[in-house]
């Protein structure tokens, strides 16, 4: 299981990185955005996965899964769900006031 | 235990939700901010104190003792840039009073602004790696919002450079902590410290402190500066300043304290990459600062030449170097908001930022031309001004330490920052008056009072060396060895206890009926 996750944050990572090398600011936005996922996914994985029963059983529980990443990812995703949605707004009135839908409109005049 | 230590991250924090109901009304909105941070300051002074006599203080969030549960933690080192920051974020305040116009102020910049303030006294104050991300991104959304505000089209190109730098940084930074919670199964700072130690730090632990590297590196411009100089020169005059004093600065505390606590056994890797790093900021910081004629690049470099800076005294790691990191880091932030303030001035009184277009100001500003004048003696670290007891501490124990090459850069690198910033002074104040356009409006005298404050401060600091070297000293002492800080975290939490916690603590579970 752990294997298999492990290859899918490795495609996100990769497919996420790729997009936000591109020009388009729009391929930018959706390679953070799986950036963001492959890095949640990583935080989950990281505890181990199928341990076998569900966090906070009790003192008497055989198995448990670890309950902290689960709180650091629902931290991280909100944070990362703010960002975002700032980022794609900010990327929209660019491109509304300032007619910029591609980072080579970005890199402004040189004194 | 002391309820004290969120009270720097509570007051702004409320004091910001207060603002946003009382948009339209402005006045309230600077009466409140300005009570706000005087009370800020007042506490820092009382928690800098309660270090002094008292040792280090620990904040256990809910009760729930380490590793378990958020920590806060103030030692000197914490509790000095806490105040630090409390002072230059008031004088930023009242700066922005006199420059940031009322459109801004309309639109919640003083939330912003106060939600910045949490965010860094919240990264100084945790003691806790997760905890430290989420400070981040709270000043770091905060500072978004303050860049971008105002939606000129300079603005809104730099904010989406700056968003996209800090969004890959930040996923960088929560993948390290990933690494680190697999590695360690703990997120507690002292007690990482202790895991590290006896896991020993090999090559998985390596990968992870140069990850951790990389992450505060991008945040505090160090050898990855490339989106700094764009991205601080699109905002208001006193966002700059904030900025300039305070941001950057927040990345070099977190590689010191990573650096100084936790990966500390490899110091031929870590502390020899962050050398080398620190060895190109300068050099490159100082190639910029040379390179342009532009009064806000000028500046930006002079940050990056004393990031590099105070990153070359991380490196060389002795206690005598550590003092002067934090002597300087303190010196650093109330020396470039000054910067910028008189900086701002020069700008808004000649309406541009083009050295060649400027000249002459000295007739009209005295007083600022000449404040500037002493400021860049600071800046180069000549006695008895505030930087030079730092410059000296570093430099000093780089020499000892056979970091020769490092210790000259960082000479050389100072007679840049004097040969800029008196460039600037010629061009600026000498000569005459060269723009034909009429005087701009500038509200002078308001501009004055926070610029004189911190030049006070800086006199002070400087004259008063010994004095503020007592402080910190101690502060010194507990990053050279970091026993202290682990022991105070983890108060009769010793080896066995650390076990015995844990089964005590799981007791503390709800059983859940079958």
């Amino acid at each position: 299981m752990e294997i298999l996750i492990a290859l899918a944050i490795g495609v996100l990572f990769t497919v996420g990185v790729y997009l936000v090398l591109s020009k388009s600011l729009l391929r930018i936005l959706l390679g953070t955005t799986l950036l963001t996922h492959g890095v949640h996914l990583l935080l989950l994985t990281m505890a181990g996965l199928k341990t076998g029963a569900s966090p906070l059983l009790g003192e008497k529980a055989d198995s448990y899964v670890d309950p902290l990443p689960q709180a650091l990812i629902l931290t991280s995703i909100v944070i990362s769900f703010g960002v975002s949605a700032f980022f794609i707004v900010l990327a929209y009135r660019a491109y509304r006031s300032a007619g910029m839908d591609d980072v080579e409109g970005s890199k402004g005049e040189r004194p | 235990m002391n309820n004290l230590l969120v009270l720097p991250l509570l007051i702004p924090a409320f004091t910001a939700v207060i603002l946003i109901f009382l948009k339209e009304r402005i006045n309230l909105q600077r009466i409140i901010s300005a009570i706000s941070v005087f009370v800020n300051i007042a506490i820092a002074l009382i928690i800098v104190y309660q270090v002094n006599t008292n040792g280090i203080q620990t904040l256990y969030m809910g009760g729930w003792l380490p590793p378990y549960g958020i920590v806060f933690v103030a030692d000197m080192f914490a509790a000095l840039l806490v105040l630090t920051t409390a002072v230059v974020g008031a004088a930023c305040l009242f700066f922005s009073f006199a420059s940031i116009g009322e459109q801004r102020e309309r639109f919640y910049y003083y939330t912003f602004f106060h939600f910045l303030l949490t965010g860094v006294f919240g990264s100084f104050l945790t003691g806790d790696l997760f905890n430290l991300f989420v400070c981040f991104e709270v000043l770091l959304v905060a500072s978004y919002a303050m860049i971008v505000l105002g939606g000129t089209k300079v603005q809104l190109r730099e904010t989406l450079k700056y968003i996209l730098v800090n969004v890959i940084s930040s996923s960088l930074f929560v993948a390290a902590i990933a690494y680190l919670y697999a590695a360690t199964g703990t997120l507690n700072m002292a007690h990482l410290a202790i895991r590290v130690a006896e896991a020993g730090q090999d090559g998985v632990m390596n990968v992870i402190a140069v990850l951790l590297l990389l992450v505060f590196s991008l945040k505090a411009g160090l050898l990855l500066f490339f989106w700094l100089p764009d991205s601080y020169s699109a905002p208001p005059l006193a966002v700059r300043a904030l900025f300039g004093a305070l941001l950057t600065k927040v990345g070099l505390y977190a590689i010191t304290r990573t650096f100084s606590l936790i990966f500390v056994h490899d110091l031929g890797l870590t502390h020899t990459l962050i050398g080398w790093m620190a060895g190109a900021t300068m050099i490159l910081g100082a190639v910029g600062a040379l390179a342009y004629n532009d009064l806000s690049r000028i500046f930006n470099y002079n940050i990056v030449i004393s990031v590099g800076f105070i990153a070359f005294g991380i490196s060389v790691a002795t206690q005598d170097s550590l003092n002067g990191v934090v002597f300087y880091l303190m010196h650093d932030m109330i020396a470039k908001a000054l910067l910028f303030f008189l900086g701002g001035m020069i700008i808004a009184a000649s309406g541009t930022e083009q050295l060649r277009q400027m000249g002459g100001l000295i007739r009209r500003y005295p007083w600022t031309g000449w404040m500037f004048f002493i400021l860049t003696l600071a800046l180069v670290g000549v006695p008895p001004l505030s930087g030079f007891a730092g410059k000296v501490m570093m430099v000093r124990s780089g020499f000892g330490e056979q970091h020769v090459a490092l210790a000259l850069i960082a000479l050389a690198s100072s007679f840049v920052v004097l040969y800029s910033l008196i460039k600037v002074f010629q061009e600026v104040f000498w000569g005459g008056e060269r723009s034909e356009e009429e005087v701009h409006p500038l509200r002078y005298k308001a501009m004055m009072a926070p610029a004189a404050v911190l030049f006070v401060l800086i006199i002070l600091m400087g004259i008063g060396a010994e004095t503020v070297n007592g402080l910190v000293a101690q502060a010194g002492a507990v990053l050279a060895d970091p026993a202290e800080y682990i022991n105070a975290v983890m108060k009769g939490v010793d080896e066995d206890g650390l076990s015995n916690i844990v089964k005590s603590h799981d007791s503390v579970l709800v059983d859940v009926p079958e």
